[in-house]
């Protein structure tokens, strides 16, 4: 589906001094591949690069090496070929949750009507209906998420990329919006590449994870996790868990 | 509502306080009205004060029309244009060190004593704030909600119409209410001038006949109707920007 070969990026900071440029390597030579309906973490260092690769992916900026390639199509550099949800949601304030579902869709020259139809059955299905027509502002930190992500979806596009979504809810919070994730994902089928901190999250939701390496980035690791599905929370007390835990830690800190 | 009511009732007090002081001490009509006789003179002359009136709102309605259009065209063109930017902001926040009162005689000797010169004053005293504000509103966007259109595929035209321009709508609306406020005034200073008609030429003609509560009445109509002004204005923020009713 998704295959990254290659790719480096740089980014020129200005130095002290006027007119001198500091070249700073943010990518060094990622390599990543991501097969239809496979959900995909990568786990990395603060700072390391992560949402730098989805803006390449996305199409926001241009690497100086390397390709990405989806089903088979050089997409480098292209701009709305996947489905990018931000580290903020980024919800639209002046329109209702219904509204900013349909961004996506709307974005594309399909007619509002049509739109609002398709993500009212979406929102129906996923308990959201009555806040179909509030703002933004009236939600909560996982009600906002739930939406951005949905509206994600609904863009129609075969790749969500999906950036740190829950780096800012609380534990509790985080796990209820972990299997909500889940049910979307097992009925939908999306295949997803998602960005996070946090490995017992990566490892509940993932089937492999790349670990990438502080600045510059480099991929150290890809670990298939191959715990059954549907997963539970139970699941986090198991040896196989913490095996996989004892792996991806070591390849971060080593 | 409620929070009003202190306000309201000291104002009350201060207009019983003048009533009294002025009955008490025998101050003359014309040097300074009681109240009782300000309300009488509004009775009186309230066909003559509405005509004037309805001259004076035309004035600020189309002055301020004119100045929304104007700002509008001129923050897309520089929002557009970085380069037209930066060689049109400053002279425009300069230009408003001129005090309008200097200016108004000038539109007066160019466009005469018709309803254009008084248009103007009213249009350059809203200009500056709807302008500034809306230049403003349009730059202080949110550049990741940029981004996030522009990885869906968005068009340039349509970062805009979705992104920019509602994000900039809370400060367009800022800068008209400043601008409201302003503008009834502005018709006023443009009437005193000259002009045959208008709450400024009544206000002249009270002045010079000594009809001091005539001036008097002339000025409540002239808040009144500033306030309706301003009051409309915040009427059509809510229906234009319903998402804002929550935190206001
Ligand atoms: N537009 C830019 N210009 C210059 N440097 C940039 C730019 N964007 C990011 N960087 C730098 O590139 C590095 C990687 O940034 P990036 O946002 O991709 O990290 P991240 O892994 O997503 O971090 P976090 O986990 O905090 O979200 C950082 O050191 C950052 O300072
Ligand atoms: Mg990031």
């Amino acid at each position: 589906m998704l295959k990254i070969i290659n790719l480096s990026k740089t980014y020129q900071t200005k130095a002290e001094k006027k007119g001198l440029f500091r070249q700073t390597l943010v990518l060094d030579q990622i390599s990543l591949q991501v097969k239809e309906g496979e959900f995909v973490s990568i786990v990395g260092p603060s700072g390391c690069g992560k949402s730098t690769l989805f803006n390449l992916i996305s199409g926001l900026e241009k690497p100086e090496q390397g390709q990405i390639l989806l089903k088979g199509r050089e997409i480098t550099g292209e701009k709305g070929h996947v489905s990018y949800m931000l580290q903020k949601d980024l919800l639209l304030p002046w329109r209702t949750v219904l509204d900013n579902c349909i961004l996506g869709m709307e974005l594309q020259g399909h007619s509002r009507k049509e739109c609002r139809q398709k993500a009212q059955a979406l929102l129906d299905e996923f308990a959201l209906s009555a806040y179909s027509r509030s703002y933004p502002q009236a939600l909560s930190g996982g009600m906002r998420q739930r939406v951005a992500f949905l509206r994600t979806m609904l863009a129609n596009k075969e790749l969500l990329l999906l950036d740190e979504p829950f780096g800012s809810l609380d534990a509790y919070t985080k796990s209820e919006m972990h299997e909500w994730l889940m049910s979307v994902w097992s009925k939908y089928r999306a295949t997803i590449l998602f960005i996070t901190h946090d490995i017992e999250e990566a490892l509940f939701l993932s089937d492999r994870i790349y670990v990438l390496s502080a600045q510059p980035a480099q991929v150290k690791i890809s670990l298939e996790v191959n715990l059954p599905r549907p997963r539970s929370r139970k699941m986090l007390v198991r040896e196989e868990f913490n095996e996989l835990k004892k792996q991806l830690l070591q390849a971060l800190f080593e | 509502m409620k929070k009003y009511l202190p306000s309201l009732g000291f104002f009350l007090l201060l207009l019983f306080l003048w009533e009294t002081a002025v009955r008490f001490l025998g101050i003359k009509e014309y040097i300074l009205p009681a109240p009782t006789q300000i309300l009488q003179s509004l009775g009186e002359t309230s066909a003559l004060l509405w005509e004037h009136s309805i001259q004076t709102i035309s004035e600020t309605l189309l002055g301020f029309i004119l100045a929304i259009g104007v700002a509008i065209i001129l923050a897309m063109l520089m929002g557009v244009f970085p380069l037209f930017k930066r060689s049109l902001y400053p002279l425009i926040v300069v230009s408003q060190t001129i005090p309008i009162m200097a200016v108004a005689p000038l539109l007066i000797i160019w466009f005469g004593y018709n309803l254009l010169p008084k248009v103007m004053v009213v249009a350059l005293v809203c200009f500056f704030p709807i302008t500034v504000s809306l230049v403003e509103g349009l730059e202080a966007v949110d550049t990741d909600m940029v981004k996030l259109l522009l990885a869906m595929g968005a068009s340039p035209w349509q970062v805009f119409k979705k992104v920019r321009l509602p994000g900039a709508l809370p400060s367009f609306f800022a800068g008209l209410k400043i601008a409201a406020t302003y503008s009834i005034m502005g018709a006023i200073i443009g009437e005193w001038l000259g002009a045959s008609k208008g709450l400024g030429v009544f206000m002249i003609r009270s002045m010079n006949s000594f009809l001091t509560a005539r001036v008097f009445a002339a000025i409540v109509v002239i808040s009144f109707l500033s306030l309706a002004f301003f009051a409309l204005i915040i009427v059509l923020a809510r229906v234009v920007m319903p998402w804002q009713q929550h935190n206001s």
